[in-house]
């Protein structure tokens, strides 16, 4: 069954109502950055990923490399919600002896592909794998989620060269552009903008969409597996804490889970809009 | 009790081009500097299993774990300071946590890279390769033992660090000797102490040893070329008979061959130890032997070494 566009805009906030009830319950994680990339990940998992979560190792399966790896809670909600593990055991997350680590970690977790957390590696190893992919003449495609605060570190750069060199085109960047890090506004921290032409002028197709609306999403995806020669980064504006009225652009819940009124809060919105 | 001089890079290239028509899953990546680590070796026979990086480590590994991922064997080679400092925190995440498939082969290790001086000079690698869990951590002690280590390495599913030098130094081993992970051997037997060495400085504890003989010294030699996981019943079974070691590398006396030994016998059999190697000192531009002099690697230091530790014996 293909999910339609509200569908996986509905999909998308039960997505994070998860992420909201998994970080309350460890009382820590990432839900600023996980609700910005709710859509993206919500479009991913039920439309645009190739995938079987019943037979996670499948050869040609598409692979997914989260690189903002401290927003984990999107990314196990994602795979549960797709049926790669039961939906009870979200609620593990960050408790001693679960799977569901602080961040992803590959083979703990069916579904996720890498190892990630320290940020600005995800690219690197997301050129590894698409790399493997055209040279063993596989038809998958790597999709790899980056934040915009990360792509300061200089291995993306590295990396964004080497796509370009070996002609990636089988690989697909996409950035949470929500403009927001801990320590606040990206560009006070260290400016990224003008941040397409600094991508185009490494080689890529850049597709700069508003990633909140399904559509959009879905539209990208689609140009950027039409590439025959060049990797494509998505660059999708983003809001910090979307779908939850205090959370939205505030930089204090990029590492906070909610406090008790805050979850109630939170829980009653998203509730509200689910259906 | 010396052979042919040879170098370990032009045996790390001749296997790496073996391994190309062994092993169809084997990809090699280098950093700008395959000429010299020898991986060009491989990019003769299989360029398009060859990953020409640039100058860019972080990302290499990042490469290499990602292609270990898609189920390839991934041999990443640069100098040693490069592949290991520059790149430590990648190795971490991407490669050994995940315990991924990936070889990082580094070559130019240790103060015999002589004339570059001391930016170029690796004393600390495999200090910080130790370190980090699920790592394999080799150092052959001469060109025949790094062919056969690189064929061993391939077979292993796992994280490995081997580190090799680039000068030419003598051959102590047999050619075609197997090389088992983690396995010492004993070169030469003796009863008064036991000489530990990793990498060209094997062959430096035989000779020291031939000049200890010639003072009614009997020291027995153990080549220890996996520092990680290390053979403790090797050093065990030595050193009960001795009674005291001497380890002897080209590299930091921190963290390396001797600070494994000594963390072995200080816990599991207290025995007299001296260490051989830099003394938390960077090096300094010159020739290897001259180097090796200055900074306290040869034969009579080995020696030196061997009577102090006798001398704490009771």
């Amino acid at each position: 069954m293909e999910y339609s566009a509200n569908q996986i805009a509905n999909m998308a906030n039960i997505l994070r109502l998860d992420v909201i009830e998994m970080t309350a319950a460890a009382n820590s994680g990432h839900p600023g950055g996980s609700l910005s990339a709710a859509d993206f990940m919500a479009a991913l998992y039920f439309r645009i990923l190739r995938h079987d979560p019943a037979n996670p190792q499948w050869e040609d399966r598409d692979r997914f490399v989260l690189s903002k790896g401290h927003v984990a809670p999107v990314l196990y909600a994602a795979l549960a919600e797709s049926g790669y593990f039961p939906k009870d055991e979200l609620i593990t997350l960050r408790k001693l002896g679960s799977h569901l680590q602080g961040h992803p970690v590959r083979g703990k977790v069916p579904g996720v592909e890498m190892s990630t957390g320290s940020l600005g590696q995800g690219l690197s190893m997301s050129c590894g794998i698409a790399l493997a992919g055209k040279r063993d003449g596989k038809d998958y495609r790597t999709y790899c989620l980056l934040g915009d605060g990360e792509l300061q570190s200089g291995q993306n750069w590295e990396a964004a060269m080497f796509a370009h060199h070996y002609g990636l085109s089988n690989l697909i960047a996409v950035v949470d552009r929500n403009r927001l890090q801990i320590t606040g506004n990206t560009e006070d921290a260290m400016a990224l903008d003008p941040l397409p032409e600094k991508w185009r002028a490494f080689g890529w197709n850049v597709i700069v969409i508003n990633g909140h609306n399904i559509r959009q999403i879905l539209d990208a995806c689609d140009k950027a597996k039409a590439s025959r020669k060049n990797p494509t980064v998505i660059i999708m504006n983003t809001v910090k804490g979307k779908g939850v009225s205090f959370m939205e652009n505030n930089a204090g819940f990029h590492g906070k889970a909610c406090n008790h009124e805050e979850y109630l809060q939170a829980v009653k919105e998203l509730k509200e809009v689910i259906q | 009790m010396t052979g042919q001089k040879l170098a370990q890079r032009n045996y790390y290239g001749k296997a790496l081009a073996d391994l190309a028509a062994e092993k169809e899953n084997v990809y090699v990546l280098d950093a700008d500097l395959a000429g010299s680590t020898k991986t060009s070796e491989f990019k003769k026979v299989a360029p398009e299993r060859f990953i020409e990086c640039g100058i860019a480590e972080q990302n290499m590994v990042g490469i290499a774990s990602g292609l270990a991922a898609s189920g390839k064997i991934a041999f990443a080679s640069t100098f040693a300071v490069f592949a290991t400092g520059r790149c430590w925190e990648q190795i971490r995440l991407a490669v050994a946590y995940p315990k991924m498939n990936v070889k990082i082969v580094a070559t130019h290790s240790g103060i015999s890279v002589g004339e570059d001086g001391a930016s170029h000079q690796a004393l600390e690698d495999m200090a910080i390769m130790r370190a980090l869990p699920n790592m394999t951590v080799i150092s052959p002690a001469d060109a025949y033992e790094t062919y056969m280590a690189t064929k061993a390495i391939a077979d292993y599913d796992g994280p490995v660090y081997m580190r090799l030098g680039r000068a030419e130094f003598p051959c102590i081993t047999e050619e075609g000797a197997p090389f088992v992970i983690g396995k010492a051997h004993v070169m030469r037997e003796g009863s008064d102490v036991t000489l530990i060495g990793t990498g060209q400085m094997v062959s430096v504890c035989l000779d020291a040893a031939e000049i200890l003989a010639s003072e009614g010294i009997s020291a027995e030699v153990i080549n220890m070329a996996t520092i990680k996981p290390l053979d403790t019943e090797a050093i065990a079974a030595s050193v009960g008979k001795t009674g005291c070691a001497v380890t002897a590398e080209e590299h930091s006396i921190i963290g390396g061959l001797g600070s494994a030994v000594a963390e072995f016998l200080s816990q599991e059999m207290p025995s007299p130890l001296m260490r051989v190697g830099t003394r938390d000192t960077f090096g300094e531009s010159g020739k290897p032997d001259e180097l090796f002099k200055k900074y306290g690697l040869t034969a009579d230091d080995v020696v030196a070494a061997a009577k102090a530790s006798i001398a704490k014996k009771e």
